[in-house]
């Protein structure tokens, strides 16, 4: 990896760290339920967990303000829990029940919350690029001063739309972040088998875009670049490039077996690098947070988890009847 | 308390696997993300982890074992500081993972009933005594997108060349210097990349006309009219949709070949969420459009090229509109019903003409919308005339046509005193050659024939 170790010196506070610790533990335990719904064949389907990216979408929610926008791809549940949407809506959804975001209808890749302007959950590769920074232009129309999340993987940074997107985002400087999740993997293939370039950010400068590579295992480092990013973004100075250095501990999705890299390559991640033990050694180390606090914080975690799989299994299905429903709008969506 | 670990379901269609190889043995602690044991479905080897932390109480299911079905217990797991004995009694994790998918088979989607189709409305388009003006096709089209524009500020127009070009056919002219740079706006050759953006400017807020500078071109867009503009509101759950027109000219001009000249009114109409419209007259391309940029749905509007010279009547009123999902019909007869839409117009009223010298009475209907499509009317002038004939410039296999025909099977079979034809393009991609071009496109003869086919004549 090219990023940079991560540092020591914090740039958050040791309420912030807390509640980092908090909302990426709370994707990793959703993930690993959801994982387990889906073994009991209540999640059907594909289901693309996000086990080991959590730095990535919690250190950026940490540099957003009210009214800013996001958008990702179909790896979306750490986005989602990240941005303040109800566990419950979100694990409802995943069983297909009436009580998820979508009523059933979406399903783990396609979920939205006009609430708190997340745009989805897309499930073709790349196409939320585009997307994304169409709701950076109409922002930039509406004249106010908000910015767009726009993530995708590794994968997807090879779309030839990523790149029409690029062009017209530099063109029309739309406040625009394009967050590129770089996993190493696009499902099975690693970075150097489908990649021309290292450093994906770096063909941004083709457009005058800037950009940088970021330690996707911090979250403080996560963070820190997202600040930058923002300003640039929010300031009117057009879009602006993260490529977060990350790593998917789990399989592309629940069928994916993962023989295209080694055990030992998964083992050492977690045990060197994971994003949740790295922010828990810091509340330790600097006594921000004794092993009772954090005791309490997993066993708070636990029980919304709990709870959000006990509401996505009892909540009912949707009525026949939802099948006819919102295919056509009979009046006009009011504004996200 | 002790928990029980079932196999896991590991593709969306495992129903059993084989317990491959345990990496785990009774008294082992594991936690979270620690590889317990390896399945092997009928697609690969799968490695299943531990999702809690505990200790391996008691292993249920041998290594080995094959044809284990999922959800069956295979392992015991129990809390720090259980007995081992706590295995015993162990509660599934999921008492209730009850096959809950089965309700849906039981519930009889069948008896749901879609919405009903739209019912006739005979109203004219305009009160007689209405003050009408001649405009063609173009100025219609510039002056339904002008006016709304006025109307309302979120509207604006994107695509190549429609700002300081004028419009690569000038359906835009004059609209960059009335609303500017921030509203008409010049997009580089990339369909797919500004379809996006307008598709996301419209989840935003807005409300984006898309022009392509040719449907041929859009075929590049073609994934964000379909799953990113059509499908959003009904995977949001009704949350979010995309307010938008997707509009150019589409079907054959004039020598321009194969990639320039394809008629993408079948293709477009077949898709739920879109609403597809494809005026003949500049009435209806003024008061369609108006709709469309009002309506709260994605809009196809297809054009035609060589329709934008053509003049007609428009009302001189303030705010002309026509409502989508009605047909209006040009002609009454009593002999023969043709329908048709856009260009195909023009050959199904030029045929009406010379068949009515021979005494042929045909009732022409223009569809306007394929989607909604009003097949109410179509109905009920087939129960007066008892024949149909269809008139579009697409290929036949899949053809508007072939849906018509279908409806008028299922709704009015024992009406029918003849096969309903289909008149379409040839089935051929559109030659170059003056003499080929001419003969794989429909003309007026060719539904003329059709018309005496059913009628016997």
């Amino acid at each position: 990896m090219a990023a940079k170790r991560p540092t020591k010196k914090t740039n958050a506070s040791a309420d912030e760290l807390k509640a980092y610790y908090k909302d990426m533990l709370l994707i990793r335990r959703f993930e690993e339920k959801a994982g387990q719904l889906y073994g009991m064949g209540l999640i059907g389907g594909f289901c693309h967990l996000y086990i080991g990216q959590e730095a990535v979408v919690v250190g950026l929610e940490a540099t957003a303000k009210e009214g800013d926008s996001r958008i990702t791809t179909y790896r979306d549940h750490g986005h989602m829990l990240a941005c303040g949407m109800n566990p419950d809506g979100v694990m409802a959804e995943l069983t297909g029940r009436e009580g998820g975001y979508s009523r059933g209808k979406g399903g783990s890749m396609h979920m939205f919350s006009k609430e708190k302007k997340f745009y989805g959950g897309h499930g073709i590769v790349g196409a939320n690029v585009p997307l994304g920074a169409g709701v950076a232009f109409a922002d930039k129309y509406k004249g106010n001063d908000n910015v767009t999340f726009t993530y995708f993987g590794d994968g997807a940074a090879n779309q030839g739309q990523v790149y029409e997107t690029f062009n017209m985002a530099a063109l029309w400087k739309l406040p625009v972040i394009f967050v590129i999740e770089n996993n190493q993997y696009a499902m099975g293939t690693s970075q150097q088998r489908s990649t021309s370039s290292a450093e994906i950010w770096e063909r941004g400068k083709a457009f005058g875009i800037p950009g940088e590579a970021v330690d996707g295992m911090d979250v403080l480092a996560v963070k820190d670049a997202g600040e930058r990013a923002v300003k640039h973004a929010r300031s009117g100075d057009g879009p602006y490039i993260l490529e977060i250095k990350t790593y998917r501990y789990r399989g592309h999705s629940m069928s994916d077996p993962a023989k295209y890299r080694t055990r030992e390559e998964v083992q050492k991640m977690r045990d060197e690098r994971d994003p949740i033990e790295q922010v828990r050694n810091i509340l330790l180390e600097n006594k921000y947070a004794s092993e009772d606090d954090l005791k309490a914080i997993d066993k708070d975690i636990k029980k919304i988890v709990n709870d959000s799989a006990e509401f996505a299994k009892t909540s009912p299905e949707p009525a026949p009847e939802e099948l006819w429903t919102d295919i056509y709008a009979t009046e006009v969506p009011q504004e996200a | 308390m002790a928990t029980e670990i079932l196999m896991p379901a590991l593709s969306p269609t495992m129903e059993e696997g084989t317990l491959a190889k345990w990496l785990v043995k009774e008294g082992d602690t594991v936690s979270s993300g620690d590889i317990m044991c390896e399945i092997e479905t009928d697609k690969a080897t799968m490695e299943f982890e531990a999702v809690d932390e505990g200790v391996i109480g008691k292993i249920l299911i041998a290594e080995g074992t094959e044809g284990v079905k999922v959800n069956t217990a295979i392992a015991v797991l129990l809390e720090e500081g259980e007995d081992a004995s706590a295995a015993d009694t162990a509660s599934s994790a999921a008492p209730d993972a009850a096959p809950a998918p089965q309700a849906a088979a039981d519930s009889k989607p069948a008896e749901v009933k879609a919405p009903a189709a739209p019912k006739t409305d005979t109203t004219p388009d305009w009160p007689e005594g209405t003050k009408l003006k001649t405009q063609t096709v173009r100025e219609a089209l510039r002056d339904g997108m002008a006016e709304e524009m006025r109307r309302d500020e979120n509207v604006f127009l994107m695509g190549e060349e429609v700002a300081e070009y004028q419009g690569a056919y000038k359906i835009s002219q004059g609209l960059l210097d009335e609303f500017g740079s921030k509203r008409v706006i010049d997009t580089p050759i990339t369909e797919h990349g500004f379809a996006g953006i307008g598709v996301g400017a419209a989840f935003g807020g807005l409300r984006p006309i898309v022009e392509f500078m040719t449907w041929n071109f859009a075929m590049q867009a073609i994934d964000h009219i379909l799953n990113s503009a059509a499908k959003t509101l009904y995977m949001s759950g009704g949350q979010m949709g995309a307010p938008m027109v997707f509009r150019g000219p589409n079907g054959a001009a004039a020598r321009v070949g194969a990639q320039h000249s394809q008629d993408y009114a079948a293709w477009y109409m077949q898709v739920p969420g879109l609403k597809v419209a494809m005026p003949y007259s500049a009435s209806d391309a003024k008061g369609l459009m108006k709709s469309a940029i009002r309506d709260p749905n994605p809009v196809v509007f297809l054009e035609n090229e060589i329709m934008y010279g053509k003049s007609f009547d428009v009302p001189d009123v303030d705010d002309y509109t026509v409502p989508f999902g009605k047909a209006r019909i040009w002609r009454e007869g009593s002999d023969v019903t043709i329908v048709s839409f856009g260009i195909g117009m023009t050959y199904a009223l030029e045929a009406a003409e010379k068949l009515a010298e021979e005494g042929i009475d045909a009732e022409v209907l223009d569809l306007r919308t394929l989607r909604p499509m009003d097949t109410a009317s179509i109905i009920k002038s087939v129960m007066k005339t008892n024949r149909c004939v269809t008139v579009e410039e697409g290929w036949p296999q899949g053809s508007v046509g072939n849906y018509i025909t279908s409806v008028i099977m299922q709704e009015a079979f024992d009406y029918l005193d003849a096969p309903v034809i289909n008149c379409t393009g040839k089935d051929v991609p559109m030659p170059y050659a003056a003499n080929l071009e001419k003969l794989a496109l429909l003309t007026t003869d060719d539904v003329i024939a059709a018309v005496k086919k059913v009628t016997y004549k």
